[in-house]
Order: C-alpha cells, then sequence, then structure tokens
C-alpha cells in the first residue's frame, strides 16, 4: 500500500512533497472522524494524568456497608463484591493501560523503523534472513507469543510486557517500513545524495526517513490499537500486571462470575472503559489511512 | 504447479523450524533456568537436580533443541510438567473442542463477512457502506473478550436467548445442541474478524465492478445481480481467500481468551492453565502446534489462490 503513495508522489520534487503533507495535516485536523477519536482518547489521557484528583475514592477503598451496591448517586458506577467504588477504580486503572500502550507502541516503532530502513536500503541477504524470521515470528499468535515470553519472563511486571510486546510487534513495523524504504530508494534524491557521498546515516535518517515518516505515522496508530487490545486481553488473562492492582482487565475477570447474579456494572463498565478506548485509537488509524491514501 | 506447491511447503517447513527454535530459546535463554523458574525460590538444590534429570534439562542447550525438535517430529510433544503426564494427552482432547467452536465460528464468519463486503460494494459510498466499513473496523479493535462479555450481558442475561456457558450439560450434548451452545462464543470471534474480511471483500468486489468484463457482461444483456453473482465474485473473492487465511492466528489467539470467558476446555483454556502453573512443555507443544496450524492454512490459501488465478497458474507452469 505504501508503494502506491511512493510512485504516485515520486516524480515531485521534495518541497512540493513538503506542501502535499502540510494540506494533508489540515485536512486531518478538520476530519470529524479523527475529531471525535482524538475527543474520546483526549478524555483518557487526562484520566491518565489527573486521575488520582478526579477519582471520587482510593482504589483499594473498601465500605463494607456496600458490597455488590448498584448504582447509586454516592456510587455512581456501583460497588464491586469487595465494596469498592467501580467509578475510582475504573478511572485509576486508566494510567496502567495507557502508559504500557503507548510505551510498547513506541517501543516497537523506534525498533520497527530501524529494522525497516536497514533491510529496505542494504537489501541482499541480510534482508532475506531477517524477512524469513519475521516471517516465522508472524506465523505465532501475538497473543500466545506474548504469554509465552511473560510465562518464560518474571510473570506480572508491566515492564517486561511493553518490552515483549514492543519486540512482537518490531517485525511488523519493520515490514511496512522496508515497504516504503523499498520505493523510496529508487528515487533521485537517494542517488543525488549517494553521489554526494553522504554517509549512509545521513541518507537513512535525514533523507529517507522524513519522507516515510507518513506510513510510520499510521503504523504507529494502528499498533497503539493492537496494543490496547493485547494489553487488556493479557491483564484478564492474569498475565503482565501486578496482582490487585486497579486496571481494566483484572476488573473484569475478577468480577466476571457475579454477572450471572445481575451484578453487572463492575464487569461492564471496565468493559466499556476498553472499548471505547480502542474504538477511539481506530478512528484515528481510519481517517489517517483515508486521507494520507494508504 | 508441482514445483510451486513443492516451494511453498519447503518455506512452511523452515518457518515451522524457525517457530520451533525461537520458542526453544524463547524459554531457556531467558534468565533464570527452567527448573528454578517452575519450582520456585523453596526449591532445594536435590530437587532442582532432579527435576533437571527427569525433563533432561542437564544436557547442553543445542543438544537439548535436537532432542526436542526430533521428538516433535515423532509426533511426541514432550512430558507436562504440571501433570506429568504426555503433554499431547492433554492437547489432543482440548484441540479437538477447540476446532469445534473455530468450525461453528468459521461458518458464521466466511459468509456473513463476505455478503458485508459485497453489500458495502453494492451501496459504495452509501450509508450503508460506511456502517459496514466503519462499524466493521471499530468493532474489530474491540478485543474479543470484552464482545463476550457485552454478547452474555445483553443476550445471556438480560434476554435469556442464549445459554451462557459454552458447554451443555451431561445428557444434551446433541450435535444441534452443542453448535447452539458455540454461537455466542462463535458471534465474539465474528464481531473482531467481520471488519478485516468485510472491507478486503468490499475492495475487490469494486475492483471487479469498474473492470472491462463487467462492463461486457452487462452490455450483452446481463442484469446486476446475475453478472455480480457470475463474474465479480469469482474474481472479487480472491483476495479474500488469502485475508481469511491471514485472519487465522487472530483467530486461534481469540479462541484463548473467547473459552476462557465462556468456560469451555479448549485448547486456550489448556494454555492459560499452563502459563498459570508455568508449565513450560505444554506452552512451548501449544506455541508449535498453533503455528503448525496457522501455516497450514497460510499454505492451503497460497494453494487455491493460484489454482483459481488463472494468471499465477500461467506463471507457475512456465
Amino acid at each position: 500500500m505504501s508503494d502506491t503513495t511512493a510512485t504516485t508522489i515520486a516524480n515531485k520534487s521534495n518541497l512540493e512533497r513538503k506542501t502535499i503533507r502540510r494540506e494533508r495535516l489540515k485536512l486531518v485536523l478538520k476530519d470529524k472522524t479523527f475529531l471525535f477519536g482524538a475527543f474520546i482518547l483526549g478524555f483518557w489521557i487526562i484520566l491518565t494524568i489527573f486521575g488520582t484528583f478526579i477519582a471520587p475514592h482510593g482504589a483499594g477503598d473498601q465500605d463494607f456497608k456496600f458490597v455488590s451496591h448498584s448504582p447509586s448517586s454516592k456510587f455512581l458506577f456501583g460497588t464491586d463484591a469487595n465494596g469498592r467504588d467501580v467509578l475510582s477504580r475504573v478511572i485509576l486503572g486508566t494510567r496502567l493501560i495507557v502508559v504500557m500502550a503507548f510505551s510498547s507502541t513506541i517501543l516497537g516503532t523506534v525498533l520497527g523503523t530501524s529494522l525497516g530502513l536497514a533491510t529496505g536500503y542494504f537489501k541482499g541477504k541480510f534482508d532475506m534472513i531477517v524477512m524469513r524470521l519475521v516471517e516465522a515470528i508472524s506465523a505465532i499468535p501475538v497473543l500466545i507469543i506474548a504469554l509465552l515470553a511473560i510465562a518464560a519472563l518474571e510473570g506480572r511486571s508491566p515492564t517486561l510486557t511493553v518490552i515483549v510486546i514492543g519486540f512482537v510487534f518490531t517485525p511488523n513495523i519493520g515490514r511496512t517500513v522496508r515497504a516504503a524504504v523499498l520505493g523510496e530508494s529508487e528515487l533521485e534524491y537517494v542517488a543525488a545524495a549517494r553521489l554526494r557521498t553522504e554517509r549512509t546515516r545521513h541518507i537513512l535518517f535525514r533523507e529517507i526517513l522524513p519522507n516515510v515518516l507518513p506510513p510510520i505515522i499510521v503504523e504507529f496508530t494502528v499498533r497503539l490499537g493492537y496494543a490496547i487490545f493485547a494489553i487488556a486481553t493479557l491483564s484478564f488473562l492474569g498475565a503482565g500486571v501486578e496482582y490487585g492492582s486497579p486496571n481494566w482487565g483484572s476488573q473484569i475477570s475478577e468480577n466476571w462470575g457475579n454477572i450471572y447474579s445481575n451484578v453487572w456494572w463492575p464487569t461492564a463498565f471496565p468493559a466499556l472503559a476498553i472499548a471505547s478506548l480502542a474504538v477511539s485509537v481506530n478512528l484515528i488509524s481510519d481517517s489517517l489511512l483515508e486521507i494520507f491514501e494508504l | 504447479m508441482k514445483r510451486f506447491i513443492f516451494q511453498r511447503l519447503g518455506l512452511a517447513v523452515i518457518t515451522v523450524f524457525l517457530v520451533c527454535v525461537i520458542v526453544f530459546f524463547l524459554t531457556h535463554i531467558l534468565p533464570g533456568d527452567v527448573a528454578h523458574q517452575y519450582l520456585g525460590k523453596g526449591a532445594t538444590e536435590a530437587d532442582l537436580k532432579e527435576f533437571r534429570r527427569v525433563f533432561e534439562l542437564d544436557r547442553p542447550l543445542l543438544s537439548q533443541l535436537f532432542t526436542w525438535i526430533s521428538h516433535l517430529l515423532h509426533g511426541d510433544l514432550g512430558q507436562s510438567m504440571q501433570y506429568r503426564h504426555s503433554v499431547s494427552s492433554l492437547l489432543l482432547p482440548a484441540i479437538r473442542y477447540s476446532s469445534k467452536l473455530a468450525a461453528v465460528a468459521f461458518f458464521l464468519i466466511v459468509p456473513l463477512s463476505i455478503a458485508g463486503g459485497v453489500v458495502a460494494a453494492m451501496n459504495r459510498g452509501k450509508k450503508v457502506d460506511r456502517a459496514i466499513t466503519v462499524g466493521g473496523l471499530s468493532a474489530a479493535v474491540i478485543p474479543e473478550f470484552v464482545w463476550a462479555i457485552f454478547l452474555v450481558l445483553i443476550f445471556g442475561v438480560i434476554f435469556r436467548i442464549f445459554p451462557v456457558s459454552a458447554f451443555p450439560p451431561k445428557g444434551e450434548r446433541s450435535i444441534l445442541n452443542q453448535i447452539w451452545y458455540l454461537i455466542l462464543p462463535s458471534l465474539s470471534l465474528l464481531l473482531v474478524l467481520f471488519g478485516y474480511i468485510a472491507r478486503i471483500t468490499r475492495a475487490g468486489v469494486i475492483e471487479a465492478l469498474d473492470s472491462d468484463y463487467m462492463r461486457t457482461a452487462v452490455l450483452k444483456g446481463l442484469s446486476r445481480r446475475k453478472a455480480v453473482v457470475k463474474h465479480v465474485l469469482r474474481n472479487a473473492l480472491l483476495p479474500t481467500i488469502a485475508v481469511i487465511a491471514s485472519q487465522v492466528p487472530y483467530l486461534i489467539g481469540g479462541l484463548i481468551a473467547v473459552e476462557i470467558v465462556f468456560n469451555y476446555p479448549g485448547f486456550g483454556t489448556i494454555l492459560k492453565g499452563a502459563v498459570d502453573a508455568r508449565d513450560y512443555s505444554v506452552l512451548q507443544a501449544g506455541v508449535v502446534v498453533s503455528s503448525l496450524v496457522i501455516v497450514s492454512f497460510q499454505l492451503i490459501a497460497d494453494i487455491l489462490f493460484a489454482i483459481l488465478n488463472p494468471r499465477i497458474r500461467q506463471k507457475v507452469s512456465e
């Protein structure tokens, strides 16, 4: 998909490409889908930063007079079986998933971009070997490889989960960047830079990288969505987060059993939170995909 | 054609072999050895030694890797650290259950998603199209277990249409009843996979609708509907097959979470149990088996793709 963008704007000068990019950015900022997604994501980011001041109760505060109490004016989202305020736990649970999702995606993007730049530019045997490995890793479901790695390492550390997800994303992002770089490295400005005997590092990071930035940004938002998906699922399965920490996945798995006795609020609200966070990121990446014609 | 199939088969074998190597080193080279990890901090030196002897962990890594792979080739998946009996006796029944769920899900997902894509393409740019494409992809980013929860809440708890577990009680296990119990879990898988498949089908149908042969078909007097069924679908389904195969890893990943929500005794439940108990032999075998399934589907899709697409068929036979 990135090949086509490379060819359509390939014959234009670098200056023209810059203006095209700026115009598209303006379009993005006017796009309703993007704005709606950004609005919801912004809401969750604010809760990530200021959650501790906003939450009416502490994450572990228990009120045994209100056990599994349905939503009321005192507890807007009700309380769970341990008498803890569901609203506060949803608000305080934001931080973990948002911080983990962003850091693992940033890690994966940095590693993947380096891999893609290297394989796309140097080609040859190196490229072939790396691509075989990438294919092998893609043949294992993300969730299973993450579970395996998390079990093999020290089970419940969020930092470790971030590293594992970042590494799992690396090959996929690498593949996208590689395709874009392959298209770019044929273009005249790269040949010109080579003729000027610029250093390889300069050609890769100063000449090619800025031109493959749009697909990287789109890939980042797509992966961010997957990261939220993966982290929510892993924490639901009890892997990758600390026991008892407020987070949406564990909240759901802890309270899931009570749903059959009609105590739906400790499960439904964190589930809605996961859904809205995931959808907001998807709206952003959808709008970028459409506007950048990738 | 034969050469093409052998070539693909060779690549598939290499991929699975690499998966085995990656999985092996992931469990063995990472900090802390398997015996320590499994037995925990309280283990004595003698326990560790005995454990390493039983699971042959006291030999050099490369020779362990070699034995493990040669055992795999003979169909021996090893011993479960947790239950101390063979991994295959644990995995096989679970895989049978999971395949049932996957089959029901597959028969729901494929026709519905393709139909969705065709409807979207025929109504290009209209509201139906937007709803299917944007709605489908938004649904796809919500994890299966979250969908499962919403579905159980709505159809199981509030309206009481579908059962809330995935497994009928003893004595009610007729095939139809088993399928009935698997509908809700399959729907949660459908909601995640629908968007991707529908989107690719839509793109394929639109391309075919704009093609010369479609114009010819309409000009020679075929109705639009007939032309779509006769000419468009055949061509548009090609990329769809490739996408469906590429979604198999997600389907398998999704099975795990869904099985746990519905308390279904499949592959995912076994794997989750193995993670909790740090049963590395089961985990390793599980990863290898799932990658084997995924690679086989990819292979089948590649071959189908080549058979259905005359251009590739020609190139292959040259």
